[in-house]
């Protein structure tokens, strides 16, 4: 990571130049208010809403305390059932794994299921790396992937691209990854959709293996679940020979039971459906249907380090519905490359600092990609409270302290390039506790008020603020010295 | 009922009208108002940049300036959620790191009784229409910590409502946050003012004269944002327009608007 100067770190940069984008903000605006009011009516259809989210909020929690438990639980079931569980710490050793995998096969091209997961471990890098070529199928991670793009929202990873760009990706680079786009392609979606199944069919049917992520893993019967709208997901988790699974530790829910609850909770507030159009569910191998060979690679990468700390650890509820994204005015303004991580918006600004830690620039300037409006708190289907998160780890980046990491419990030291706030903060504390020395400061800047310019182009504070606006005016008089003059005689509680 | 009125550290040194425009209302409403000059600020800007052991103080401070009052009434949405939602918070974590055990008992004892202004007009005093004249067009913008943290709901705009006179226009996009965020707005601009800018282009199609909120620190932004691209309705706090009566006359004088609704906004 690159070292950024003072007050202006990775986070603000990067969104700047988003914000400087006319068509990527036009993109982005268009598709969050378009989803964010779908979800709004989908929701309200239940009048038990509140009490969906308390008890998903609930499942994730208990099974969050007991998680060792339940991965044990797991790892019988699924063995049982004819599948292998491999355990990764991070995100190179599960890379190692399902290259592994693969490489045993003697296969040189895996087909893929949408998946966070192998996103954030880099995959289809490391894949690549291992010369295997990894085929994404969902159509917003095919438009991705042609494009040599990096995925911008959880659910719609191409959310930033309109029509006309998807077809002339579709025309410009389609034949190098196999069936080449249909001569006249136009920016019709139909025949955007007609192009991207042609393409895709060709894959689905040579392919021998699958990589996917799952949803929820169920641990007393081993099942791992994949929700989708396309269908992609179910080819590629039903014709090849052999897949493999990796899934991020805190999917596991206790029963089959506790699916009822989730799956009412994730389309609404996803997809703004009901119920979503596929919802595919596998347990180990059985003989003749579907693979032969099942591998579950259960991924740390970070997870136990965030369930140790208690403020923080409710981002591991996620289920990765994306609502949040929708709902926040920094996201729509930012767009998610802006996050620099396979989860942006307010969920991706919690959870990252917590998987990778706040040592880079980027990683301790996302607690502070928020103006705690408070917007994805109320949307979030499991009810993270995400402005508090977002508070705990500024408190991490600014104060240092104690942490877990890698198992260990460390102490880290406040991220760099906070001197000057610290001290403004504690000066301004000071003051705060020194009622006389405030009112003479107050007295100073209305009595030199007509000085005072409307903007300070200089650096801090100021200089940031008055980039885009005026600073304000002050007034003649400040409110205390009103009260004194106009009341003095009576005031009570004076100290 | 011994009433306090805790202006916030923003209105007394850069809203003073709003601070006037409280003591006015709420004398005519009968209730005799207290200023203890002892207080200074919530601490809101400490503990939400991440400072919160600097925030310690003055929640200490806060809670021993206002411990002989039944209710603290504060012209401020997020002044108020402060109190209320984060005072309980810092008090329990300091209480979990076996540091100032008395302030997690401190914030249990302030916090239940702080009420925005129009919480206090509405729960306690129940009181909706006060008695105010205002002829002109307004639009309601619902602040964040108003709307999500303190559950404001509808009372400020049964408040404005019953104000003779007024005319209530729909603000697009209204429960949208306005870009200000505390330290928010200087540590991400350019986030910062696209969202302050796209709250403006509501503000202006909404058509109305004036933008009223409970909360000063948004109206700063957006009127700073507006100001900066040539103006819009005029700001004005809610508690500035329910002070006003008819022996007031028509309330916005002669250059009521900093300029002209027209011009570009992006
Ligand atoms: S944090 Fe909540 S709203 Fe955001 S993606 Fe996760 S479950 Fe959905």
């Amino acid at each position: 990571m690159t070292a950024v100067p003072l007050g202006m770190p990775a986070f603000p940069r990067a969104a700047e130049s988003a914000v400087g984008d006319p068509v990527l903000r036009g993109n982005l605006r268009h598709a969050t208010h378009t989803i964010r009011a779908k979800r709004a009516r989908a929701v309200a259809e239940l009048d038990d809403w509140a009490r969906l989210r308390a008890a998903g909020a609930a499942v994730k929690d208990r099974t969050l305390r007991h998680l060792g438990h339940y991965l044990e639980q797991l790892e019988a079931s699924v063995t049982a059932a004819g599948g292998q569980v491999h355990w990764a710490a991070d995100a190179a050793e599960a890379n190692r794994i399902v290259t592994g995998l693969v490489r045993a096969t003697g296969e040189r091209e895996v087909v893929k299921v949408k998946s966070m997961a192998t996103q954030e471990i880099g995959l289809n890098e490391a894949l690549t790396a291992a010369g295997i070529t990894a085929y994404e199928t969902d159509l917003a991670e095919l438009i991705v992937q042609l494009g040599d793009d990096r995925p911008s929202h959880i659910l719609v990873p191409a959310i930033h691209r309109n029509r006309g760009e998807i077809r002339d990706i579709f025309l410009r680079t389609m034949a190098r990854w196999g069936r080449p786009a249909p001569d006249g392609l136009t920016d019709d979606p139909a025949q955007l959709a007609e192009a991207a199944r042609l393409h895709l069919r060709e894959k689905f049917l040579r392919a021998k293996v699958a990589v996917s992520g799952a949803n929820f893993m169920v641990a007393e019967t081993g099942t791992l679940v994949v929700v989708e709208s396309e269908g992609n997901g179910r080819m590629c988790l039903t014709l090849p020979e052999t897949l493999i699974s990796v899934v991020g530790l805190e999917k596991v829910v206790p029963t089959w039971r506790d699916l009822e609850v989730f799956l009412q909770l994730l389309p609404r507030s996803s997809t703004a459906e009901r119920m979503n159009p596929y919802t595919s569910m596998w347990t180990g191998t059985t003989a003749g249907d579907g693979p032969g060979a099942f591998h579950l690679v259960l991924l740390d990468n970070g997870r136990t380090d965030a369930l140790a700390d208690q403020v923080g650890r409710q981002a591991l509820r996620c289920i990765r519905c994306s609502a949040c994204l929708n709902v926040c005015p920094v996201y729509e303004r930012a767009g998610g490359h802006a996050y620099g991580s396979a989860y942006p918006g307010p969920i991706g600004a919690i959870l990252t600092p917590q998987l990778r830690g706040t040592a880079t620039a980027l990683d301790a300037s996302l607690p502070y990609a928020s103006s705690l409006c408070g917007a994805c708190y109320e949307v979030c289907p499991v009810a993270i409270d995400i402005p508090e998160v977002l508070v705990h780890l500024r408190e991490r980046v600014v104060q240092g302290g104690a942490v877990t990491r890698q198992g260990a419990r460390v102490t880290i030291r406040p991220a760099k390039g906070h001197a000057a706030e610290r001290a403004a903060m504690r000066a301004a504390r000071w003051a705060f506790q020194h009622p006389r020395a405030l009112r003479a400061a107050e007295r100073l800047a209305s009595r030199t008020r007509a000085a005072h310019p409307s903007r300070l182009p200089s650096p801090g504070p100021a200089g940031a603020w008055s980039r885009g606006r005026d600073l304000p005016a002050v007034p003649a008089e400040p409110f205390r010295d009103w009260w004194q003059r106009t009341r003095g005689g009576r005031q009570e509680g004076t100290r | 009922m011994r009433v306090a009125l805790f202006i916030t550290c923003v209105n007394d040194a850069l809203h003073p009208d709003t601070g006037r425009a409280v003591v006015r209302l709420l004398e005519r409403l009968g209730v005799r108002v207290e200023f203890p000059a002892a207080q200074t600020c919530c601490g809101q800007m400490q503990y939400n940049t991440g400072y919160r052991h600097e925030s310690e103080p003055l929640l200490r401070r806060f809670a021993e300036v206002f411990a002989g009052y039944d209710a603290v009434v504060a012209p401020s949405g997020s002044c108020a959620a402060m109190v209320r939602d984060a005072y309980p918070r810092i008090g329990a974590r300091a209480a979990a790191e076996g540091r100032g055990g008395r302030l997690a008992e401190l914030a249990a004892s302030v916090a239940p009784k702080v009420f925005e202004l129009s919480e206090f007009l509405v729960d306690v005093l129940g009181v909706v229409d006060v008695g105010a004249y205002f002829p002109h067009t307004v639009a309601y913008h619902p602040t964040c910590h108003g709307l999500r943290l303190l559950g404001l709901g509808d009372r400020p705009l049964r408040l404005l409502r019953a104000v003779r006179g007024l005319t209530l226009v729909e603000l697009p996009g209204a429960e949208e946050c306005c870009g200000f965020g505390g330290t928010f707005s200087v540590k991400n601009p350019a986030v910062s003012v696209a969202m302050g800018r796209d709250k403006v282009a509501g503000a202006r199609a909404s058509g109305a004269e004036v933008l009223c909120a409970a909360d000063n620190s948004c109206l700063t932004h957006i009127g700073a944002t507006a100001s900066r691209l040539g103006g819009g309705p005029r700001m004005l706090h809610l508690a500035e327009i329910l002070a006003r009566t008819e022996a007031d006359g028509p309330a916005l004088a002669a250059p009521a608007r900093p300029s002209r609704t027209e011009g570009g906004v992006q």
